[in-house]
């Protein structure tokens, strides 16, 4: 059995950060992506930043796991910024280069948006970071429960995700035998042509179907003789409740959002 | 006189029209803080009798009570409260992101208040000795640990009866045997009516009472010594006879007499010993 099996990125922890009710990391963090567009000026990103480095240096998550969440999108941010220094042509010339001509206005341009992107990706892989996948289903759920009122399936839908999220692992145990049961068969993964390799996916994909439905049907079942009638008179055992911390979370971050309009102005 | 729970009166059941019936007129009665182990091999309709119980499936004839309620549509939700099931397959039927999480599933769907389910998680996960485990995600537990979570979320609800579908089918000798321990200790100690389905005869000898089923039918009724000394005519109908009762009856061919039909090693043993000393 695999051990080191870790469902989204979460990184155990008691800090400031992994306290916070999920529903106050979504809050802010909505609001966060739209406030990061009303910087303007240097001393706003400054704010914008050091509120971002501040909560991750709170959340005691190692560099190395942010990192890694940035991995993926490194490639984007450097692709942006090299794009706004060809294309954009403001300012003054700073430096030619053959035909091409580098100006002020791209440079500032290509660095403002990267750090956006930056900074976006930093505040929101906190949140996976520092929040299991179940508390923030259920943070969702308890945002979404207004719209019930518009007979949108709120609990269904929490039901759903957090039962997919306990299904990852064993599904991943499973894909795991299946494909060891069809490599000793004489299926081959790994080697031969591209084509090849997505061919032999079909004898791994087509098993791992018919179980997953399968065991569909079978928890389907074992629910009903559990009682289960869907989401109306039930309990929950798991309880979301806001704390002192949450609204000092709150105002640490309307402060931000105020400091950063006055740069806005001023700076 | 034991109070009747489970009460199967002519019973029929088949899947779909025109196809073979599963159940043939069935009738049989299960009392209060009974164990009774209902046995047959596979498609002999033993599985479904579980779900005919739990209005899972609604027989086409016939009429089945739990505790003098008859089952059908409007009364499932209520009887439900009243069984207990561990099905087959472990992982199948965990529902819950933790243990606790799975244990709480069954008092959520019942509305019990929050307080309430904090301890009966306690108590109940202390009864399958898995206090440990309060926080363990499911892939991090054995298949006999994700079973004794299985009856622990069923014990949280306080049931009158408990229904293992084949719950030991897909575990180890050593699994299987701490399941039956548990279980059959806590029912003790609880008042609960406990059925085992299984085509195991090793399973059948903790039991006060067996039924056979073979294609439907009700085939015999009897204490499991009773059934144990039918040996022939059980694996006539595809059932593995154990090991003892194989070696009980070779020996008795060589002339050894035994004066009761040994369920366990441990029987067979003392049997031995005191037939030494007797003789």
């Amino acid at each position: 059995m695999n051990n080191s099996l870790i469902i989204g990125q979460y990184v155990p922890g008691n800090s400031l950060i992994h306290r916070l009710d999920p529903r106050t990391k979504i809050t802010i963090i909505f609001f966060f992506v739209f406030i990061v567009f009303f910087a303007n000026n240097v001393p706003s990103y400054g704010v914008l930043i050091v509120f971002a480095l501040t909560a991750m240096f709170t959340s005691k998550v190692p560099i190395r796991f942010i990192m890694k969440g940035l991995m993926p999108v490194w490639f984007l941010i450097v692709f942006t910024f090299i794009l706004h220094l060809f294309v954009t042509k403001e300012g003054t010339v700073v430096f030619e280069l053959g035909i091409f001509k580098f100006y002020s206005g791209g440079i500032i341009q290509g660095f403002a948006i990267s750090i956006r992107f930056f900074l976006l990706i930093l505040v929101t892989s906190l949140l996976t970071l520092t929040t299991t996948p179940i508390e923030i289903t259920d943070g969702i759920e308890d945002m979404l429960h207004p719209l019930k009122r518009f007979k949108f399936p709120v609990h269904e839908l929490a039901l759903m995700m957090s039962i997919s999220l306990r299904f990852i692992p064993t599904l991943m145990q499973e894909t795991d035998k299946i494909s060891k049961a069809q490599a000793s068969r004489g299926v081959d993964f790994r080697t031969g042509p591209l084509k090849e390799r997505v061919k032999a996916i079909v004898p791994l994909l087509v098993p791992l179907f018919i179980s997953a439905f399968k065991r569909a049907e079978e928890l389907a079942m074992a629910m009903e003789a559990r009682g289960y009638q869907g989401g109306d008179n039930r309990t929950k055992l798991r309880e979301l409740k806001i704390t002192k911390l949450d609204i000092m979370g709150y105002i640490v971050f309307i402060l931000v959002v105020a400091i950063l309009f006055v740069t806005r102005m001023y700076g | 006189m034991r109070k009747a729970l489970i009460e199967f009166r002519n019973v029929s059941f088949r899947y779909e029209e025109n196809s073979p019936w599963v159940l043939k007129n069935l009738s049989f009665t299960i009392y209060e803080n009974e164990f009774v182990a209902i046995i047959g091999h596979n498609g002999s309709g033993k599985s479904t009798i579980a779900k005919l119980v739990n209005g899972l499936l609604f027989p086409q004839q016939g009429e089945i009570l739990i505790n003098g309620i008859t089952v059908n549509e409007e009364t499932i939700w209520a009887i439900r409260r009243e069984i207990g099931m561990v099905f087959q397959n472990p992982d199948n039927q965990f529902v819950g992101a933790t243990v606790q999480d799975d244990v709480a599933f069954g008092m959520e769907n019942r509305g019990i208040p929050r307080e309430e389910m904090i301890k009966r998680i306690e108590e109940t996960l202390q009864a399958v000795r898995m206090s440990d485990y309060r926080l363990t995600e499911p892939h991090r537990l054995s298949g006999g640990q994700k079973q004794r979570i299985a009856i622990a979320s069923v014990l949280a609800i306080s049931p009158k009866v408990l229904i293992l579908d084949e719950a030991t089918a897909m575990l180890d000798p050593k699994g299987r045997k701490e399941i039956m321990d548990t279980v059959s200790e806590l029912s003790e100690q609880r008042g609960l009516s406990l059925i085992t389905i299984t085509h195991d005869l090793a399973e059948v000898v903790q039991a006060e009472r067996v039924i056979v089923m073979n294609q439907g039918e009700i085939w015999a009724e009897a204490t499991p010594r009773e059934i144990f000394s039918k040996r022939k005519e059980l694996r006539e109908i595809g059932l593995d006879v154990p090991f003892v009762a194989i070696l009980a009856e070779e020996l008795k061919q060589v002339d050894v007499k035994l004066t009761k039909e040994p369920l366990n090693q441990e029987e067979l043993l003392e049997e031995l010993w005191t037939l030494h000393s007797r003789t």
